[in-house]
């Protein structure tokens, strides 16, 4: 352990602050007419921040040539997967969002600090091996996402959306970092190695406590049930870039997070939060499919698939095993690539002024005016069903397999059965897109940038996609292996 | 066997069609469209005519690793070849039938049935298990989609309850096939075929199979979904949904069902032989009561789909190949009925059998080849369905006779049902003159329906060439079943010669009958 490896080991942290703060000095001078050149430096950062961290996953990095800091982070393929599907994210959402707020009446320039420095603690948040990092992390990540939420000030709804996010928000770290005091009070440290192994054996109630009240916290993070009830009013109510953002990178990072956690600094009390990840699961299906029926605005009815699909994500965790990490790791990011397609396809149903159309009732017969676009977003509903042959299925597919070797056989039975439910609403929106007499209320076409992001993520979604399941499954086993191999 | 990729071909030529044809005018999708099918036909036929009789089970095997979890493996059985052959002889019908009916949105249309053929021909040559679920679920959206926007009045809550009620049935298949898999370490079905699963872990196994299968068949009671299914969706539709899609669930029960869990079979044949006597039974009373045709044919598609379940589940070989001859038959007749209903529909513009009448007169044609079907589907000797309906009874008395006793009465009723149909459209008053008025077939319609005479003719007159390619692999099965066959009530068994009997009735009592 010397500081020149750590160093070298968060190069991608390091450069990635930088980049930050010159940008913001950028825009602090140039003010917002140079949004869209701060924008695209931005992009490139975050690609060269990629490229920073990729050798660790393709090289399969783990255990103590990964740690720095004297173990408090670690740079291992595991992280490095994550981050680079953070990073991929947090890029789509700035790609796409020039052309929104400025319709939306002016693009400050600030948006695309904020995500940088979002992005930056989401990475610290998937390469937290200690819970002082994971919890600077997760607060650099949440500040900078109540900030962006609250983005459109000629919207009423955004900075109620922001106020929002901040207030759960905050409700959550505090019942988060209430656990890590109890965590550190039983363990007697806050680095996840040592936590690791000073809970074995029979749990004491007082670190049961603190398993509870971290889980309870990084729930809501990640928008599980019974800790949703945000994210409906957030993700309709921030601008939709924003929308596209939250709905990716931070799932990402929570997710990751909360794998870690669990499977690594309480991996020996496996019994222990497995029932509670079983529970939140079942209800996050069932809820998010339930709650999803009924809504009538399009953000909305993502956020409940969102809810719905962090609730298949989670029926992996409930496995514990090495193959159920993998297999959240293929999920999330066939979900990063339908939850982008998606919400590209949203951003660009506009009317005739310029303003976006989020009623799923104005969508009627769209296939009829817009074809493609309409073509994409049926793709991306059946996908987000888990219809074959769309790519969406082998999320589930791989999820259900794991859970299923790990013999949790009724978990599978029931989450299952419960995405019948889910396909009903994804069929509704088909219906409307499809069988419904045209309203005619979207016009203008999808253009650059938006194109290539839609019909690019409607190829990896199509059944080209499973051409990849051989590479990607690697890919995530190799990740895996380093979350346990910590161990 | 041959090293050319055949199959695959076969799934790519509709595959590619479809992408051509959804960027295409109206009129070049239906070119292509009819182009694209018409190859898979010679294909279709090509396969036929290679296949080896009394050559390898398992023939045009094709093998690539493309996939993590499971693999692109191709190859079919007499089993497989059969219903292959089926479905590209229905598919050109269809495009023709839609050729003039399909007015709005053309080239989606050609697109979702040309992809539709991709998977009912992926779903019979898939020898992967998780590719046939992957086809096998696909169909869905296509047939979704079909119902949904160019059926009838009520398409709407048509094609939901399709879509939910056949999702629901095949993701438990999905759970089951899953444990299997992770059980065995294979997904190659012909090495599952072999496969002997523990007796206590066939039964929940089995039942979640049937889930699926029960749903797609359509059984009673889960076979609600079909008739409002038949009812919205356009002619070829209907015809490619009656002709080719209700067939997986009974390939389902031949290619999963029976040779993976024979004992389970066995143990649950009751239960099948109970719910296709009902079905058997009540959709053809139903059937009796309908006032709209197309409902009419979907109950009475129901009730010959429960004797191919019988047939299946008699667990002998008559019974299998009965089945096997009834899906085929039905394909055909079932199919040309929904034809002949689409033909005076695209005239009248309604279903309901009260509006027709005496059109034999005004359409002589027309009610020639109407009757024929309808003597076909009521199984008229000479015709398709009186060999698969006669066989499948037999094999049924062996096991049962009971219920053969009274699934043979479906055949009564359905002689009474279908007859009654065609004395209400076709002879009697002429009633209303819009219906009097309508012209005879087209040259168009009369090209549609002469093939499907023909080949419903073939397969009643000589019946051997349906049954020559599927005879070895029947067989194979029966002999799979043997060890866990239910012993039947009605076992047949070759009478004593005069002489022998005589010498032995002074000898002994043996000549006891039990």
């Amino acid at each position: 352990m010397n500081w020149a490896s750590s160093l070298r080991l968060v190069a991608a942290e390091e450069f990635l602050s930088v980049s930050g703060l010159v940008l913001l000095l950028v825009c602090a001078w140039a003010g917002d007419k140079s949004a869209r050149l701060v924008t695209w430096l931005a992009v490139a950062a975050l690609v060269v921040a990629g490229v920073l961290v990729a050798p660790a996953l393709f090289g399969g990095v783990f255990g103590a040539e990964a740690s720095a800091f004297y173990g408090q982070y670690a740079a291992d393929s595991f992280s490095s997967f994550a981050k680079l599907l953070i990073y991929s994210a947090a890029g789509v959402s700035l790609l796409v969002a020039p052309g929104f707020f400025e319709r939306q009446g002016g693009y400050r320039a600030e948006y695309p600090v904020l995500a940088l420095f979002a992005a930056l603690g989401m990475g610290l948040m998937v390469s937290a091996t200690d819970m002082l990092t994971l919890y600077v992390g997760l607060e650099m990540n949440s500040l900078a996402a109540y900030v962006l939420a609250a983005m459109s000030r000629s919207d009423d709804r955004s900075p109620e959306a922001g106020l929002k996010y901040f207030v759960l928000g905050s409700l959550a770290s505090g019942i988060l970092l209430f656990g890590i005091s109890l965590t550190y009070g039983f363990a007697g440290s806050t680095s996840f190695d040592a936590i690791h192994t000073a809970l074995v054996g029979k749990m004491s109630t007082g670190s049961l406590f603190g398993l509870v009240f971290i889980l309870v916290g990084l729930s809501f993070k990640i928008s599980a049930v019974p800790f949703h009830m945000w994210t409906p009013d957030v993700y309709e109510g921030a601008p939709t870039p924003v929308t596209t953002f939250f709905a990716t990178a931070p799932k990402v990072a929570a997710l990751a997070l909360t794998m870690r956690v669990t499977l690594f600094a309480f991996g020996m009390q496996a019994a222990a939060w497995q029932q509670i990840i079983v529970a939140i699961s079942l209800l996050s299906i069932v809820v998010g499919a339930l709650g999803a029926i009924g809504q009538g605005n399009i953000k909305r009815l993502m956020a409940y698939s969102s809810i719905n699909n962090v609730g298949f994500m989670l029926i992996g965790l409930a496995a514990a095993t090495p193959g159920g990490a993998a297999s959240m790791l293929v999920y999330l990011s066939i979900y990063v690539v339908m939850s982008i397609g998606g919400f590209v396809a949203i951003l660009s149903l506009r009317d005739a002024e310029g303003n976006a159309v989020e009623k799923i009732a104005d969508l009627a017969g769209l296939s009829r005016s817009k074809p493609g676009l309409a073509f994409v977003l049926a793709m991306v509903m059946f996908s987000l069903a888990g219809i074959p042959p769309l790519f969406g299925f082998w999320g589930k597919f791989v999820v259900f397999q794991s859970a299923v070797a790990a013999g949790l056989v009724p978990l599978a039975t029931v989450g299952i059965a419960a995405s019948v439910i889910g396909a009903f609403y994804y069929l509704k929106v088909v219906k409307v897109l499809y069988f419904d007499e045209p309203a005619d209320k979207v016009v203008g076409s999808v253009d650059g940038v938006h194109a290539v992001l839609l019909y690019g993520s409607a190829i990896v979604i199509s059944p080209i996609g499973y051409l990849f399941t051989g590479w990607l499954g690697g890919l995530a086993q190799s990740a895996a292996a380093a979350l346990f191999h910590a161990a | 066997m041959t090293g050319f990729p055949i199959l695959s071909l076969m799934l790519a030529v509709p595959a590619v069609a479809a992408v051509a044809a959804l960027f295409a005018s109206a009129g070049a999708a239906r070119t292509i469209a009819l182009v694209a099918t018409l190859i898979d036909l010679a294909l279709g036929l090509d396969l036929w005519a290679n296949y080896q009789i009394g050559g390898p089970q398992w023939q045009f095997v094709e093998h690539a690793q493309l996939f993590s979890g499971f693999s692109w493996a191709l190859g079919i059985d007499g089993i497989a070849l059969v219903l292959i052959v089926l479905s590209v002889f229905l598919m050109p019908i269809c495009i023709g039938a839609s050729w003039d009916a399909i007015e709005k949105r053309v080239p989606e249309y050609m697109a979702a049935f040309l992809f539709m053929e991709t998977l009912m021909i992926g779903v019979f040559a898939a020898q992967d298990l998780f590719l046939f679920y992957i086809l096998f679920e696909a169909g869905l959206i296509p047939m979704y989609l079909i119902i949904g926007i160019w059926g009838g009045a009520d398409r709407i809550y048509a094609s939901y309850k399709f879509f939910l009620y056949t999702l629901l049935g095949s993701v438990l298949m999905l759970i089951a096939m899953l444990w299997i898999v992770n059980l065995t370490g294979t997904t190659s079905i012909p090495v599952l075929m072999e496969y002997n699963f523990p007796v206590q872990a066939q039964y929940l196994l089995w039942l979640a199979f049937f889930a699926s299968f029960a749903v797609k068949m359509p059984m009673w009671p889960v076979h609600t979904w079909l008739p409002d299914a038949h009812v919205q969706a356009p002619t070829a539709g209907s015809v490619i949904l009656a002709g080719v899609l209700l067939k997986m669930g009974g390939y389902g029960f031949i290619r999963f069902s029976l040779p993976f869990f024979p004992e389970a079979s066995a143990y649950f044949a009751p239960l099948v032989w109970g719910l296709s006597i009902v079905a058997v039974v009540y959709t053809s009373l139903v059937a009796l009561v309908q006032s709209d045709m197309k409902k009419l044919i979907a109950y009475s598609s129901v009730a010959h789909m429960a004797i191919v379940t019988l047939g299946l589940f008699a667990f002998n070989r008559q019974g299998l190949e009965g089945s096997m001859v009834v899906m085929l038959a039905h394909g055909l007749v079932s199919g040309a009925l929904f034809l002949c209903v689409g033909v005076i529909y695209d005239r009248l513009h309604t279903r309901e059998i009260n509006r027709y009448g005496g059109i034999a007169i005004n359409m002589p044609h027309y009610a020639l080849f109407f009757m024929f079907f309808t003597m076909a589907s009521v199984g008229l000797p000479a015709t398709a369905n009186f060999v698969g309906e006669f066989l499948s009874l037999q094999g049924i008395y062996k096991a049962s006779s009971w219920t053969a006793l009274i699934a043979g009465t479906g055949i009564i009723l359905g002689a009474a049902y279908m007859l009654y149909l065609y004395r209400r459209v076709a002879f009697g008053e002429q009633k209303n003159a819009d219906a009097a008025a309508m012209p005879d077939l087209t040259a168009r319609e009369y090209l549609l329906l002469t093939p499907l005479v023909i080949a419903t003719l073939w397969m009643g007159i000589y019946p051997e060439s349906f049954i020559a390619p599927i005879r070895a692999d029947i067989a194979h099965l029966d002999a799979r079943l043997a060890a866990a066959r239910p012993a039947g009530d009605a076992q047949v068994t070759p009478g004593h010669p005069v002489a022998e009997t005589h010498e032995s009735a002074e000898h002994s009592g043996e000549g006891s009958e039990k």
